[in-house]
């Protein structure tokens, strides 16, 4: 199996308040098609590590490497466009736009994308929310969703460019069990069937132990 | 429709209260600023009309000379005149026709008239007021002044066939009871005398020009003062724009020799007033239009900071920079936009209502009319200013660090 992502002897620093050497040589790869895990307790720099993987923080030292292209040092408009494309984003507070309607907030990277026409855009928006099984949501607004709701959209916005890597930061933090077990079989689903690669940081055991790989991280350095 | 506007037109209508009170800043600014700006173009048009009721354009007279020495002035000897004076040379034009002529050709000189300027007393039986008298050719006055516009009594053509016609002002008339085909004496500078028909009357609205001039047959004012048919004290020049007249005043005086005045020399005062008006309401509109500014700019700031987790989400998502700052300055400019086509509106029934208003005296209905130019004016500067206090807020959402927002 290829490598989808690879980081190169990554190291971050906080330098506010004080220095602080939040990630120490990180170094690993990323196989397409897996589902990975980030566990650590807070403070281990899991979290900072993935907004770094996202492209989102090009504050650090080393190099990254997503689908065979190196993307350390790419101006800002650059890294926009390979996020708008390759990779789709779940948060914890799953950030919908509420003034916008789910269909909507589905259709939004396509539209900026702007591959398909808005008619197929609007198809594959219904089709995401009909995985995700809350299609008769579609053309309510965002904000009048419950918040399991929401995470589903937020889910199938981040599909809707059919990305090769699917990042979340603490997807299932704010949801209860049954939801998160809803949201997980998603995410295998789409790593068994669709090939995509999911990385998540999560404090939830009983989803990562379910994951395909763990990678726990403890000071700044990689346990295991 | 470009994903980035659809969301500015989402910003825009859910909150519908913030956009109204941004738009109506808007049209307030404009239509003060175009209100006041049409209203500064009617107050200057009207005072322009009654300048050039008895002003021309251009003005040409020779200008009194003091004497100079009779040597010529050579390396080491020194000039000394003792009490100069105003040589005693008479003050008409030489050869008056052949500089008509010449300053005919001059481009945009649309009227030459030649004009003889008599002080008189206007004498009837005991009643004596003194005034100017002026000699025109009366076609070629009538076309330079519109005196035809302000006659109130009689028939200004007469003057043409009664070689001893006069038009004289209402105030004139009122003071020494005058009517039409009544006789009026006077008495010129050079001590002639000579008696005249009231041919017609005339009401400038200025009083003061009411009171004093009226105007004579050429040949009569040159009988007046004892000269020729060839004395002329002043020929007097229109041209297309009187804004241009001081460049073609300068030459004429380059190419004929005599002293041209523009009628802004002449009207100094009245000038300085009217350049005061200028910066004052070109003060005070701009200023408004400014405060309307800083309403968008307020708002905006505003949904801004209210829609900063939206900022974030959308460049995770792949928003670039340039694209938030669409979004926002899009939202700016339709607020912009609905904000001048209200104050158009506005403005134009400002104006309509303010047209109608009768001021009486001097100048009658309010001087105020659709100005095109500054109603473009306004929409431009409206239109840079809304688009400027947008992108200050748009510029700082297009910073946000989407981390710094997400990790929160």
């Amino acid at each position: 199996m290829e490598n989808i992502l690879s980081t190169r002897n990554v190291n971050k620093f906080f330098y506010d308040p004080i220095e602080f050497h939040a990630l120490k040589n990180i170094e690993f790869d990323v196989k397409k098609g897996e589902f990975l895990s980030l566990i650590g307790k807070s403070g281990s720099g899991k979290s900072t590590l993935l907004y770094i993987l996202s492209t989102m923080d090009t504050d650090y030292k080393g190099e990254l490497i997503i689908d065979n292209q190196l993307v350390t040092g790419l101006p800002a408009d650059k890294l926009a466009e390979l996020r708008n494309e390759k990779i789709g984003f779940v948060f914890q507070f799953h950030y919908l736009l509420p003034e916008f309607t789910c269909l909507q907030n589905v259709m939004i990277p396509a539209l900026k994308l702007g591959k398909y026409s808005e008619q197929e855009i609007e198809a594959k928006a219904y089709q995401k929310l009909e995985i995700l099984g809350i299609k008769d949501q579609a053309l309510k607004l965002a904000s009048k969703l419950s918040g399991g709701q929401q995470q589903r959209v937020a889910i199938a916005r981040a599909l809707i460019n059919d990305p090769l890597i699917i990042m979340g930061d603490e997807p299932t933090g704010n949801l209860d069990s049954k939801n998160t077990d809803i949201v997980f079989d998603i995410f295998q689903e789409l790593t068994r069937n669709y090939g995509q690669t999911i990385i998540a940081v999560t404090h939830d055991d009983d989803f990562s132990k379910k994951s395909d790989r763990i990678i726990e991280m403890k000071d700044g350095i990689i346990l295991r | 429709m470009d994903i980035n506007y659809k969301i500015a037109k989402t910003y825009i209508f859910s909150n519908k209260k913030l956009t109204a009170v941004a738009v109506l800043g808007v049209v307030l600014g404009m239509s003060i600023y175009i209100f006041m700006n049409c209203m500064m173009v009617g107050f200057n048009k009207s005072s322009n009309t009654s300048i050039f009721k008895s002003t021309s354009h251009i003005r040409v007279y020779k200008e009194d000379q003091i004497s100079k020495s009779l040597i010529e002035k050579d390396g080491n000897s020194k000039n000394l005149i003792i009490n100069p004076k105003v040589v005693p040379s008479n003050n008409t034009i030489i050869n008056p026709n052949m500089i008509s002529q010449i300053i005919s050709k001059i481009e945009k000189v649309t009227v030459v008239t030649p004009q003889v300027n008599t002080n008189v007393f206007y004498n009837n039986g005991k009643s004596q007021i003194s005034g100017l008298a002026t000699g025109i050719k009366p076609d070629e006055a009538n076309l330079m002044y519109n005196i035809k516009s302000f006659m109130v009594e009689g028939d200004f053509d007469v003057l043409k066939s009664n070689p001893n016609g006069i038009l004289i002002g209402s105030g004139i008339a009122e003071k020494m009871n005058l009517a039409v085909s009544d006789n009026l004496n006077l008495n010129s500078s050079k001590g002639v005398n000579r008696t005249f028909k009231v041919v017609g009357i005339f009401k400038t609205n200025n009083s003061n020009t009411d009171k004093t001039k009226s105007y004579i047959n050429f040949s009569a004012a040159q009988q007046l003062l004892k000269e020729g048919n060839s004395f002329v004290t002043d020929i007097n020049v229109n041209i297309t724009d009187p804004e241009n007249a001081e460049v073609i005043a300068d030459k004429i005086t380059r190419i004929t020799g005599y002293k041209a005045e523009g009628w802004k020399q002449s009207n100094e005062t009245l000038m300085a007033a009217n350049k005061m008006r200028k910066i004052i309401i070109t003060f005070v509109s701009l200023t408004i239009l400014l405060v309307a500014g800083f309403g968008i700019y307020n708002i905006l700031n505003m949904t801004v900071s209210q829609k900063i987790n939206d900022i974030a989400i959308l460049k995770a998502m792949g928003f670039k920079g340039k694209d938030v700052i669409r979004i926002f300055v899009t939202q700016a400019l339709s607020i912009g936009l609905m904000g001048v086509f209200g104050g158009i509106l506005m403005a134009t029934l400002l104006i309509t209502i303010l047209k109608n208003v009768y001021i009486g005296g001097d100048i009658g209905y309010f001087p105020i009319d659709y100005e095109l130019e500054k109603y473009i004016q306004g929409i431009v500067i409206g239109l840079i200013i809304t688009f400027l206090a947008g992108y200050f807020p748009a510029k700082k959402a297009a910073n946000v660090d989407p981390v710094s927002i997400l990790r929160k």
